[in-house]
This record gives C-alpha cells, sequence and structure tokens, in this order.
C-alpha cells in the first residue's frame, strides 16, 4: 500500500517533468526564435537581446531548460503582452470561472449520466434502456461547440428562456454547463450501463436479493457502490475532456475562464499565457488523477497494493 | 478481451449488428459524397455570387438550385459541405493511419524491449495524455501555423498513445502463450515473432480503435476549424461553415445547423461502426 502511494507519487512526477520537457520544446526549441515569439511585435532590439539573455538563449538547450523549469517553478510565467501583467496572474483570475463551470457540468455528468445507466440497467431491453442509449450516442456524436449553438438557437434565440453568452447569474451557466457535460455525461451512463449489468448478474445480489432485502438497497447499497470503482477512474480521465471542452464551450457562451483566455491568447500572439495555461491544466490533470487513485483504496477495501 | 480470442473472432465481421450496419453506411455514404464532390456539386464551392446572398433550403423557401440554401457571400451550402467534406474526411483518414503505424510500432517496441525503454515509453504516454489534446494541438499550430500537414501531424500526435497501450498489452500477453515460447525455442527471430504471430493478433482491436478514432480526429479537426486554428477560409471546411454560420443565428439558422448535422452524422456512423465491431470482436459478449 505504501509502495503503491510511492510509486504513484514517483510516476505522477516524472509525468510533470515531461509535461515541462514537452511544453518547453513545442514553445522554445520548435519556434526558432522564441524570443521574439514571447514578446508583442515591434518590441525594439534591445528588448529581444535583454529577453534572449533571460532566457539564456545563447546556452545549450539542457542549460536553457534548467532556466526554464527554475522560472516554473518560482512562478514566473512571463510578462502576458496582452493583459501587460504576469501570465500566471492573469490564468488564474480566469481558473475560477472554469473551475465553475467544470463542476457544474461534473454534477450533470454524474447526476444524469449515472442515473440514465442505472435505469438502462434495471430496465434493461425496454423503452428506458432504448432511449437512455439513444441519449448516449447521440450525447458522444454531437460535437460540442455544434450542441452549443443549437441550444443557443433554440433557448436564446427562438424561445428566449436562456441567456446566451456572458457571466453574471446561474442562469448564464445552464446552456454552457450542459452543452460540456453532454460528452462525458454520455460516456459515464453507457459505462455505468454496462458495469451495472455485470454486477447485477453476480451471486451476492441474487443472495442479497434472496435474503429479502428491498430492491432500491439491492441496486443502490450493492450493485451501484461496486460500480463505482471503474466509474470513478473515468471520471478522473474525463478531468482532460471537461478542461479541453472547457476551450471550445467557453468561446462558444463568451464564458471568460481559461479555455477563451487561451483562444484569444493565441490570436493575439500571447505565448507566455498559453504557455502558461498549457502546464497549469496538465499539472491539474495530473494532480486530480493522482487523487482518484489513491482514494480507490478508500471507496475499496479490497483493493491493497502491495 | 484478450488478442488472440479477437483474431479468432475477426471473420465474424459479416455478422455486425444492425445499429453498427447503419453506422457503416452512413459512414460509407458520406465518404462516397466526398469522394464524388466535383461531380455531386455543380456550383463553385468557394467563388462569392452576392446576387444570392442567405437563400434558404429548397422547401422552406429557397429554390431547388441550392438545395440547402446559400451562406453569407451566397456560395452553395451544398457544395461546400461536399468539398469541405473531402477536406475534414480526407485529413481524418491520414491522421489516424499515421497514429496507428507510430502507435503500432511504439507498442511494440515497449512490449519487446526491456523494462527501462518500455517505462520511458509509457512515461510518455502519460505525458501525452495529461494534455487536454485540444490544448496542446492549439498551441502547436500557434507555433507551427495551420497548414493541412501541420494539422494532420496534430492530430496523428493526439492519436498514437491509444495504439501504443493497446498493441503493449497484446505484446505481453501472446509473449507469453506457449505457441509463442515453442517459436523462441526452435529459434524463430524477434521480428519473424513479431510478424508472424504479434502483429496478426492485434488487428482486431487496431480495428476497433481506428473505427472510433476516426470520429474524434474529425471531431477535433472541425473542432479546430471552429475555432480558426485549422483550414483557413476561404477554403470550405465544417468547423469553420459552422463558425461562418454564429453570426447569423437569428435571419439564417441553416448555416451553422447543416454544417453540424454532417459532422455528427459522420461521428455517429463512425462511433456505431467502432461500437458494433468491438462487441463482435469481445468474446465476453
Amino acid at each position: 500500500m505504501k509502495a503503491y502511494v510511492l510509486r504513484r507519487l514517483w510516476q505522477s512526477a516524472l509525468t510533470l517533468v515531461g509535461v515541462s520537457v514537452l511544453v518547453f520544446v513545442i514553445l522554445r526549441v520548435v519556434p526558432g526564435d522564441p524570443a521574439k515569439m514571447l514578446l508583442p511585435d515591434g518590441a525594439p532590439q534591445s528588448a529581444v537581446d535583454e529577453l534572449n539573455r533571460q532566457l539564456g538563449l545563447h546556452e545549450p538547450l539542457h542549460v536553457q531548460y534548467a532556466i526554464f523549469v527554475r522560472s516554473v517553478f518560482r512562478g514566473d510565467f512571463g510578462q502576458s503582452f496582452q493583459y501587460r501583467a504576469p501570465a500566471l496572474r492573469v490564468v488564474v483570475d480566469r481558473l475560477g470561472a472554469t473551475v465553475q463551470l467544470a463542476l457544474a457540468a461534473l454534477v450533470i455528468t454524474v447526476g444524469v449520466g449515472v442515473s440514465l445507466g442505472v435505469v438502462a440497467a434495471v430496465r434493461r431491453g425496454t423503452g428506458y434502456d432504448y432511449a437512455s442509449t439513444v441519449l448516449a450516442v447521440l450525447g458522444q456524436s454531437l460535437p460540442n461547440f455544434w450542441l452549443g449553438i443549437m441550444l443557443i438557437l433554440l433557448f436564446g434565440v427562438a424561445l428566449r428562456w436562456l441567456p446566451t453568452s456572458g457571466f453574471e447569474s446561474w442562469r448564464h451557466l445552464i446552456l454552457p454547463a450542459v452543452t460540456l457535460a453532454a460528452f462525458p455525461m454520455a460516456l459515464v451512463a453507457r459505462l455505468t450501463r454496462s458495469s451495472m449489468l455485470e454486477i447485477l448478474g453476480r451471486d451476492f445480489i441474487r443472495t442479497g436479493r434472496a435474503k429479502g432485502l428491498a430492491e432500491r438497497a439491492v441496486i443502490l447499497r450493492h450493485a451501484l457502490r461496486n460500480a463505482a470503482v471503474p466509474l470513478l477512474t473515468v471520471l478522473g480521465l474525463q478531468i482532460g475532456t471537461l478542461l479541453g471542452g472547457a476551450v471550445i464551450t467557453e468561446s462558444v457562451f463568451a464564458w471568460p475562464g481559461m479555455g477563451k483566455l487561451v483562444v484569444d491568447a493565441i490570436f493575439f500572439r500571447d505565448f507566455p499565457v498559453v504557455q502558461t495555461v498549457l502546464i497549469l491544466s496538465a499539472t491539474i490533470f495530473v494532480l486530480i488523477n493522482l487523487l482518484v487513485d489513491l482514494l480507490y483504496t478508500v471507496i475499496d477495501p479490497r483493493i491493497r497494493y502491495s | 478481451m484478450s488478442a488472440p480470442a479477437a483474431a479468432l473472432a475477426a471473420p465474424r465481421v459479416g455478422r455486425l449488428s444492425p445499429p453498427a450496419l447503419v453506422g457503416g453506411v452512413l459512414l460509407a455514404l458520406v465518404v462516397l459524397a466526398s469522394v464524388l464532390a466535383p461531380l455531386l456539386a455543380s456550383s463553385d464551392p468557394v467563388k462569392p455570387s452576392f446576387s444570392r446572398r442567405l437563400a434558404p433550403p429548397w422547401g422552406l423557401g429557397g429554390t431547388p438550385a441550392h438545395v440547402l440554401g446559400t451562406d453569407n457571400l451566397g456560395r452553395d451550402i451544398l457544395a461546400r459541405l461536399l468539398h469541405g467534406g473531402r477536406l475534414s474526411l480526407a485529413l481524418a483518414a491520414v491522421s489516424v493511419l499515421i497514429a496507428a503505424v507510430v502507435g503500432i510500432v511504439v507498442g511494440l517496441v515497449a512490449g519487446s524491449a526491456g523494462e527501462r525503454l518500455d517505462g520511458l515509453l509509457m512515461r510518455a504516454a502519460d505525458v501525452q495524455l495529461a494534455f487536454p489534446v485540444i490544448m496542446l494541438a492549439i498551441a502547436i499550430v500557434a507555433v507551427v501555423g495551420t497548414s493541412p500537414g501541420a494539422l494532420v501531424g496534430v492530430l496523428a500526435l493526439s492519436g498514437w498513445v491509444l495504439y501504443a497501450r493497446t498493441v503493449r498489452a497484446s505484446v505481453l500477453t501472446i509473449r507469453r502463450l506457449e505457441y509463442v515460447e515453442a517459436a523462441y525455442t526452435l529459434g524463430a527471430s524477434d521480428l519473424r515473432i513479431i510478424a508472424r504471430h504479434i502483429l496478426p493478433n492485434t488487428i482486431a482491436p487496431i480495428l476497433v480503435l481506428g473505427s472510433s478514432q476516426f470520429a474524434t480526429m474529425v471531431l477535433l479537426e472541425s473542432g479546430l476549424s471552429f475555432l480558426g486554428m485549422g483550414i483557413q477560409a476561404p477554403r470550405p471546411s465544417w468547423g469553420l461553415m459552422l463558425a461562418e454560420g454564429r453570426d447569423y443565428l437569428s435571419n439564417a439558422w441553416w448555416l451553422a445547423t447543416i454544417p453540424g448535422i454532417a459532422i455528427s452524422l459522420v461521428v455517429l456512423g463512425a462511433n456505431l461502426l467502432g461500437d458494433g465491431l468491438r462487441d463482435l470482436l469481445d468474446p465476453r459478449r
């Protein structure tokens, strides 16, 4: 158990090192002249030279990488030239909106996805099952940028029930959250259905029923709890889907989060911000999945990693 | 699913479930329509014609000359849809192929080479998975530009991990099977074992992956084009058409609606086909 925790910590640390190497390669090695890229257009040559010196661009690559990592650890991701402020602060300012959107989407994903999956499994072969399967297949096939636009068209333009952009009240959150949740919700519904079906066929479920447990207790306490472990893994991996999906969803709904920030940053060629968002989102992903793996041992006492 | 069992199941591909057949036919139809685009589309997909801007589809106030209506520059939407499909589907197909080849090679190497190289390659896979694909794609496209070549590279880069992991797992399982150990004992070379025993056993799961990944690639490419980081105007692309249609939601809803339906149909087709193949090849079902 302790060895497992240590191994996962070590692996996560290695992954984060890899993340920093990849970002370094994409933004420092590939462009050829990164100092020009990291400064606004028309910056004076003296500024370019100064940044070249700071980044150590005349040094060999491994020294440049060391300088890069040291500045990342100090929280110095460079200056956003679009906002004229430290890039890290610009990104962290927007993180809240993305977290809010992602959490709302996560609630929908789990709430609706698990319910659909459980109902489909318990009522296997009925209309409920087919309806939930169709919903799940659609959720995985409709592109979220299109789904978002269609929701705007229906609820914003035609019915005028909900606001279609902005960040003022909980009503602004509904359409983006539904859009972002569609894909992971579908995945969770399908996974819940198949693992519930497998578990409902096991002996201990029959024993539970035979000893007169209420069907509700059998399904919720015994079957669903066993289905929770694979679900948790998938949910951890879906953090990536949510962060990535936020890029598009936030752009469609003008939601002022990290995703919209990075898209805008590209058009302003604000690379310090791009670099910060990349590192931050990968770090969030790695840490959450580490947490999920460690949570297993709590949820499922049978799992004891030796 | 154990790979040898999957290979045994491969000849049953003819017995696809009805939804999978529907998916396959759907996909085939869209591919065919895109391939035949120059024959099917009578209008120029790129040349603007301001006199016939924003014509609604036929049957909704439009004319049979423009079955799906025209866009904000008076271009025939059907023509743009067909030509856009050509580009989107070709990009997706090439990316899936490259991702599969790279992934298979990495998987074979990781599964056959020593523990250290294996560890290194699998950590590389973890790193790749740590980034939301679209963010990584955006960063790369921002640095290297939006040429179709760069797009294929970005898409392929996002896809190799799945193949590598699948092939690696197959290699590790198959290497321990008795007949493979027997072949080793008889003096078969590593290459021969890979070519004769391991690769044929991984074909089935790779087909399944490829089919579902085609859907992902189409979504990713149209997503990037939607954000303005994929195929550039005036070239027709489904994602780009959708983005252009956003500004006309209140007076010309079909601009954004129609390309989205096209994307959805392709993705739906590939997903249904992929699911069907998986069910067919999974011996547990």
